[in-house]
């Protein structure tokens, strides 16, 4: 048995082909080189958005070709003899053979969501430079690797989740460490997207009203596809999408409807209806609400991502920051604090290197993979993706005027909330405003956008100028909820499926006391467990309402540094396991992205618990506060004593959990250092990997198969076909 | 022409894999092969929901 991928002299004849290979690299080299070298060089003029989509399209392209192909062949030494354990375990439920393309799409559409539309947007703030290079030097030397790393690992041992695989190649303390601490990032995360959309649907009843109605929307999806005609996906999925959209539409009306007053709903009352939400969603049964509200939203990301890359290339949009403002050097940026390092590395965690990826990773996606060789294009490829969807967000955000982006992302108790302090407050910044300027925006997408922050309402506006600008008619407000929409619908379904999987988390930890709690079947646990978690995110979300300073700035870098020590976690065990596996000549692939976060995430932590400016420094922000309260006083824009009660609660409740985070992460790596170096004194150790056997099927690699490949897996079939005599 | 047609019917084959709507006609034809009477789409359907039910798969941000 042949498969056409297990052949070790590679690329076939020497000549002949391989030098129109030769001309196409060349070519996407140039580009790419012609395209850096206008975004470093470019000053004072006026810089294409293309040049950054080009850069970032031919950068992926030779990083996927050569670097992932290294990692591939080189590195992890994948073999396509070798069966998956979607072959060996096949149950046509969780181990599942499943073709490519198909693992492809489900994993992008598991790993990406609103976090890599949000966190650029947010570093935008220091100009478009800093995002843009870490995007695709991140991606291709981290983020990716991680995944695709992460991927192959747990593919070896038939699926097992990141937190077993840490207990049982570091250690029993390192997986404990490893179990609490993405139980709580995973809380922190919860409660940050939630936060993103209670800031978006905040005192907007247009918002409220499209994201009101996909609750119905997709209970009717459910109870079609369970009584009327099951197991129709494509076609509910197709009347989903048109109800979707006449949703949006429909949001537009609401105060010839008369549902306008009732549809503003505060940020608190927001918060309510989410938890209340969220627990509903979590204990009905999945087909109801769950399993069809993710069709829609796989439709949803798939499409607009498309949408997105051809209305930038069509618009053409110039960008309107500076390649480096003034707050990646001083620091003092309204939208977050702290200097470029390290944290416009903390800002954009998904699209360049997110920890959470190593959670998919490890567990669902393994147990699907036909052939080992497909982690390059899922792992590594899917991630490239990901990071293309962070670098169109990166766009978006560049391409609007500086003053309303500043109007927009300041905190309320910065800008004041009215057109004429926003633009007073702007203009203080160094930018030219004017209040009319702001109500002439805000009457064009029908908003109100002095301090909408959380990054997604400015990725609405910059989107509606770009598709307005590409498809015309002055549709700026549809495309303002339209664009609000799909995020809302990212985040909510991650929020569901989030608490689900925190659920079964929780159930299965206490169940190692308990062993009846671990039944996920049984009601008292479920329920209970569901309400924990969703209390858990629930609380941190009000807290970040309810911040004086600003919720988004106050918790963001939190979410940005928990999600990238998830990341060391993971880059850790990929590192023990290289050592492990005798390969420590190569352990520098995962080792140096590992060595990175690790100095990026320590340095924001430390600045964040040890720092003794108030604006980053939790702990200092807190005793400033002390300080003035004592001397009967208010703090920074706080309003009343109250306000500065909060901010000393919250900010040393964040210091608290931050410095938690950064100790769980230690531990971990501490015990991962012995096992290293108990790893190079015996030249490898024994690791879980399950042996080899031989796998009876064919299958192509790469995304598109090539011409032997097609040969050998029509064979394939051909030879299945035939009945065994 | 032939080609066309062959890209689009391999094309609505993938997106029948990525709804899922395959595993109903891949079940179908297993039945088919080993003589058995396939229960009805909708118990089978219904016993997939099942199976979700308790294997969630997180989503990302």
């Amino acid at each position: 048995m042949s498969t056409s991928t297990a052949n070790p002299t590679g690329s076939g004849p020497r000549s002949g082909p391989n030098m129109k290979s030769v001309a196409i690299w060349s070519a996407v080299a140039v580009v790419g080189a012609v395209c850096w070298a206008m975004l470093a060089l470019s000053r004072g003029e006026e810089v294409s958005a293309l040049w950054i989509l080009f850069a970032a399209l031919s950068s992926y392209a030779i990083a996927y070709r050569y670097y992932s192909k290294f990692i591939a062949d080189k590195v992890l030494k994948v073999d396509d003899t070798r069966a998956t354990p979607a072959e060996r375990l096949e149950n046509g439920q969780d181990f599942d053979v499943t073709d490519r393309r198909v693992l492809f799409g489900h994993h992008f559409a598991a790993i990406a969501g609103a976090g890599p539309l949000v966190g650029p947007v947010l570093a935008a703030q220091m100009g478009y430079l800093p995002g843009t290079i870490w995007i695709i030097v991140g991606v291709i030397l981290a983020g990716a690797v991680q995944d695709m790393v992460v991927m192959f690992f747990s593919m070896r041992r038939d699926g097992k989740s990141l937190g077993q695989m840490v207990r049982e190649e570091i250690g029993t303390v390192a997986g404990v460490a490893a179990l609490i601490a993405v139980f709580a990032i995973m809380i922190i995360i919860l409660a940050v997207l939630a936060l993103v959309v209670v800031n978006a649907l905040a005192e907007s009843p247009w918002g409220v009203f499209s994201i009101g109605l996909t609750i119905p929307i997709a209970l009717f999806m459910g109870f079609y596809l369970r009584y009327l005609r099951p197991g129709r996906v494509s076609e509910v999925t197709a009347i989903g999408v048109a109800l979707l959209l006449l949703a949006i539409i429909g949001g537009g009306y609401v105060e010839e409807m008369g549902l306008a007053d009732s549809l503003t709903l505060s940020h608190e009352t927001l918060v309510i209806c989410l938890v209340v939400y969220g627990f509903v969603a979590s204990i009905l049964p999945v087909w109801m609400l769950l399993t069809p509200r993710d069709y829609l939203s796989t439709f949803m990301k798939v499409g607009v991502i498309v949408l997105l890359a051809v209305g930038l290339v069509i618009a053409a949009p110039a960008l309107q920051n500076e390649a480096v403002t003034d707050f990646a050097t001083n620091g003092e940026g309204p939208v977050f604090a702290g200097k470029l390092f390290p944290f416009v590395f903390i800002t954009i965690a998904c699209g360049a290197l997110s920890g959470f990826h190593a959670l998919i990773s490890s567990g669902t996606t393994p147990k699907m993979v036909a052939k080992e060789s497909h982690v390059r294009m899922i792992g590594y490829g899917g991630m490239l993706m990901e990071s293309f969807v962070a670098i169109s967000a990166l766009i978006a955000a560049s391409v609007i005027d500086q003053g309303i982006y500043f109007s927009m992302n300041a905190a309320a108790g910065a800008t004041g909330g009215t057109p004429e302090t926003a633009a007073a407050f702007v203009n203080g910044l160094g930018f030219t405003i004017t209040p009319a300027e702001l109500e002439a925006a805000a009457a064009s997408v029908e908003e109100t956008i002095i301090s909408r922050t959380g990054g997604a309402p400015t990725l609405a506006f910059g989107m509606s100028l770009i598709f307005t600008e590409a498809f015309g008619g002055g549709l700026a407000a549809f495309w303002y909820h339209f664009a609000i929409m799909f995020e809302a619908l990212f985040i909510l379904t991650a929020v569901d499926a989030g608490t689900r999987v925190g659920r079964f988390m929780l159930q299965d930890t206490i169940g190692n006391v308990w062993k009846r709690y671990a039944d996920t079947s049984w009601r008292p646990a479920a329920w209970s467990a569901s309400a924990l978690v969703v209390l858990a995110w629930g609380y941190m979300l009000w807290i970040g309402v309810g911040d004086p300073l600003g919720g988004i700035n106050q918790l963001f870098p939190l979410f940005g540094i928990a999600n990238q020590l998830l990341a060391a976690i993971a880059l850790t065990l990929a590192t023990v396991l290289m050592f492990k596996h005798g390969l420590a000549k190569f352990a520098w692939v995962p080792g140096i992205p590992l060595a990175w976060d690790l100095i990026v995430t320590m340095t924001a932590s430390w600045q964040k618990v040890f720092s003794d400016n108030p604006a980053i420094g939790y702990f200092a922000q807190a005793s400033a506060a002390r300080e003035a309260r004592d001397a009967g006083e208010l703090y920074g824009v706080a309003k009343t004593p109250e306000d500065v009660d909060q901010i000393i609660y919250n900010s040393t409740q964040s210091g608290i959990l931050q410095a938690a985070f950064a100790l769980l992460v230690i531990v971990i790596v501490a015990g991962a250092a012995v096992t290293v170096v108990k790893a190079i004194r015996a030249g490898g150790l024994p690791t879980t990997e399950v042996p080899k056997v031989e796998s009876k099927i064919v299958a192509p690699s790469d995304f598109f198969a090539t011409k032997e490949e097609k040969e050998s897996v029509r064979e394939w079939e051909a030879s299945q076909k035939t009945p065994v005599s | 022409m032939s080609i066309l047609t062959e890209r689009v019917s391999g094309a609505w084959r993938l997106l029948r894999q990525a709804t899922g709507e395959a595993k109903w006609d891949e079940y179908v034809a297993r039945c088919e092969r080993e003589g058995v009477e396939p229960m009805t789409r909708r118990a089978f359907e219904r016993h997939r929901a099942d199976e979700k039910e308790h294997n969630q798969q997180a989503r990302c941000c």
